[in-house]
């Protein structure tokens, strides 16, 4: 597959886990993305669908 | 990255100076190494007000001490809330991340004006919030549940603090990308940089919600809002105050790491494996803010379960994983160093005079055995029910954020002192009892709360007697016991805290200067300390002392889980 010489440093696939990993942007939006949607969003439409007294 | 103005960035890399470390070879931005001497220097003098109101809150609970008046009481304990919580904690956090950034990657820091206009807000913000705590108008704890009002200043310090930091974490970032760009490291950055840019990015959202909520409620204290909903206040708040707790278990995590690189040589044992128990830090440590609403009416029990059950448990597999692999680290270094006998020699020979060693390995056992396994406790829905409000919570953050964070910090600076502000620690004598003595008071005062909190002793009270109140309830005399025990532990705290205070102020004004000449350090660095810079595993599996270590952990914690099941099944009337 790879005839190129040795001395010559190979393009190697960088895994997925590791891109991500090495992406701090990447890491941040999923860091505010996910409890932005699970803990703020869906914990302020449960209080806002709580009926009002009458 | 490199899309930024080139020709300015060329300008101000060529403007920035640095120096060399004659102890790791490390390259030092000068402005940065200024940065964090400022910002080390804010934490421990709002660390000195804060610890003191501890005191005086801890000797005020004491039954046969009963020192303040309720009021002041009060005003004490708020105080003591955000000095030490938000002030003494992010602001020595604010210097790791310039450290970790700037020091560990070999670059400049970005923007350092901007750096100090934030270090200026988060300085305003602090004092503004305590001018309104000592007034007497705002006693209404640091979380400022509505709706008690405070003063619109306290609010607003808050918020002020909060844009500050904000600002010094994206000063964080902006090093990221300027080492990046002018390629000052190769390949991945350091593992405890990584961990500085878990805690990072946990910190936007944390100070993101407190923002989302503080500017509301300050709009109310000036009369400009009719309503704060309780609730809804509850809600974003924790986003904030839960969350900042994991930036200090990030952040704490790091210095571990970082101080085992630094004493013994410590690498990672698996990058990878770390880096992935720092990820599960980022995905799902912060829903368990959940846990502070567990029972509160009006959230379901499928919104707190989600949260706090099926995902925060990935985020204490994060915490297990660090469990293992920090000890594992370690004991791994030290058979490198040589010692190699039966399971435990590495630990015996462990440098126990050295208190950044000491404070360290404190700090992780005590963040584990009782701010951890506490924590998974009071976090499950139904055994929550056992403590709510009780002062086991109190007791259980003191071991997470006090003899976990706070030791770990005051252990870190045994290092920063030598290191950034280039002077040699004072009176390495009671330095090397430093953090045994206020590790054994934080342990103390954490497991007697947890204790008095078990026998129902609630939080927040001035009178546990309850001699003026309509219904008069006899609290079990052990409750009483342990809240005394807990003032002695208080003091025995106090006591590791002001020697702290002593240690670090006298070096900082009168230690060695280690700048000019060939002195050596009083406590000495690993020949390979440099490797915290670095990026690289050391994977072995001959790890019996660790194993042991964390096999009792998890022996301790399935224990005492199920006993609090079998409390729980024993007063909860559901036969
Ligand atoms: C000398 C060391 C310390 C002592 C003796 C001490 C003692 C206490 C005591 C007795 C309470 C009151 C519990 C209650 O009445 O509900 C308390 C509350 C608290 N402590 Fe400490 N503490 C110390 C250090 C710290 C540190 C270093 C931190 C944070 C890093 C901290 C964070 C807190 C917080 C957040 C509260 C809750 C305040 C509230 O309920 O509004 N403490 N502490
Ligand atoms: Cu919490």
């Amino acid at each position: 597959m790879d005839d190129r010489p040795e001395s010559e440093p190979r393009q190697e696939r960088v895994p997925a886990m590791q891109q991500l990993l090495d992406n701090p942007f990447l890491l941040l939006f999923i860091g505010i993305t996910i409890p932005t949607i699970l803990y703020i969003v869906w914990g302020v439409m449960e209080i806002a669908s709580i009926p009002v007294a009458p | 990255m490199t899309a930024i103005d080139v020709s300015h960035s060329g300008l101000a890399a060529a403007r920035a100076a640095f120096r060399t470390c004659r102890f790791t070879g490390l390259k030092v931005d000068i402005a940065a190494q200024r940065l964090i001497m400022a910002n080390a220097v804010a934490a421990v003098v709002f660390l000195a007000v804060g610890g003191l109101m501890g005191l005086l809150v801890a000797l005020t609970r004491w039954p046969a001490v009963h020192l303040l008046p309720s009021e002041w009481f009060y005003l004490v304990l708020t105080g003591h809330g955000a000095n030490v919580l938000l002030f003494w904690i992010i602001f020595f956090e604010i210097a790791i991340l310039y450290f970790a950034s700037a020091v560990l990657l070999g670059s400049r820091i970005a923007t350092p004006k901007i750096a100090w206009a934030a270090f200026v807000l988060m300085v305003a913000g602090a004092i503004m919030t305590n001018v309104a705590v000592f007034q007497g108008d705002s006693s209404v704890m640091f979380t400022s549940y509505p709706p008690m009002q405070a003063s619109p200043h306290f609010y607003l310090g808050l918020i002020i603090f909060a844009v500050g930091a904000l600002i010094g974490v994206g000063i964080f970032f902006a090093t990221l990308v300027v080492a990046h760009g002018e390629r000052t490291y190769e390949g991945s950055i350091p593992l405890v940089t990584f961990g500085a840019l878990t805690a990072a990015i946990i910190a936007v959202f944390t100070l993101a919600s407190g923002a989302i909520i503080l500017v509301p409620t300050w709009l109310w204290s000036l009369g400009l809002v009719a309503e704060i909903d309780p609730l809804m206040y509850k809600v974003v708040w924790w986003g904030m105050g839960h969350s900042s707790q994991q930036i200090n278990v990030a952040a704490h995590v790091s210095v571990w790491y970082a101080i085992g690189a630094l004493t013994i040589g410590a690498k990672p044992l698996s990058e990878k494996v770390s880096r992935t128990a720092f990820l599960l830090y980022i995905l799902f440590l912060q829903l368990a803010s959940a846990h502070h609403l567990l029972a509160d009416p009006g959230m379901s029990a499928t919104w707190k379960i989600v949260n706090t059950s099926y995902l925060m448990y990935l985020a204490v597999l994060g915490s297990l994983i660090h469990g293992l692999t920090v000890p594992g680290a370690l004991e791994a270094a030290q058979r490198r160093n040589g010692y190699t006998k039966g399971a435990f020699e590495w630990l015996r020979k462990a440098p126990w005079g050295n208190p950044a060693f000491s404070g360290m390995f404190l700090s992780l056992v005590m963040f584990g055995f009782i701010g951890g396994i506490s924590g998974v406790v009071l976090g499950t829905e139904q055994l929550n029910l056992l403590m709510h409000n009780t002062i086991y919570v109190p007791g259980h953050f003191h071991g997470t954020v006090v003899a976990g964070t706070t030791l770990a910090f005051m252990a870190m600076t045994y290092y920063v002192l030598p290191l950034i502000f280039q002077r040699d620690v004072i009176w390495p004598k009671l330095a090397r009892w430093q953090p045994y003595l206020f590790g054994m008071g934080a342990g103390g005062i954490s497991l007697f709360m947890m204790g008095a909190g078990t026998l129902g002793v609630p939080r927040r009270h001035w009178d546990i007697t309850l001699t003026d109140a309509m219904h008069p309830f006899d609290l079990p005399s052990g409750g009483f016991l342990m809240m005394g025990l807990n003032g002695l532990a208080a003091v025995i705290a106090a006591a590791g805290g002001i020697l702290y205070i002593l240690i670090t102020v006298g070096t900082v004004l009168w230690g060695k200067r280690l700048d000019k000449g060939e002195a050596p350090l009083t406590f000495p660095l690993h020949k390979q300390a440099a490797t915290v810079a670095e990026y690289g595993s050391h994977a072995t599996v001959k790890l019996p002392g660790t194993i042991i270590l964390v096999s009792v952990f998890f022996l301790s914690f399935v224990l005492y889980y199920f006993v609090n099941w079998k409390y729980l099944s024993e007063i909860w009337l559901l036969r």
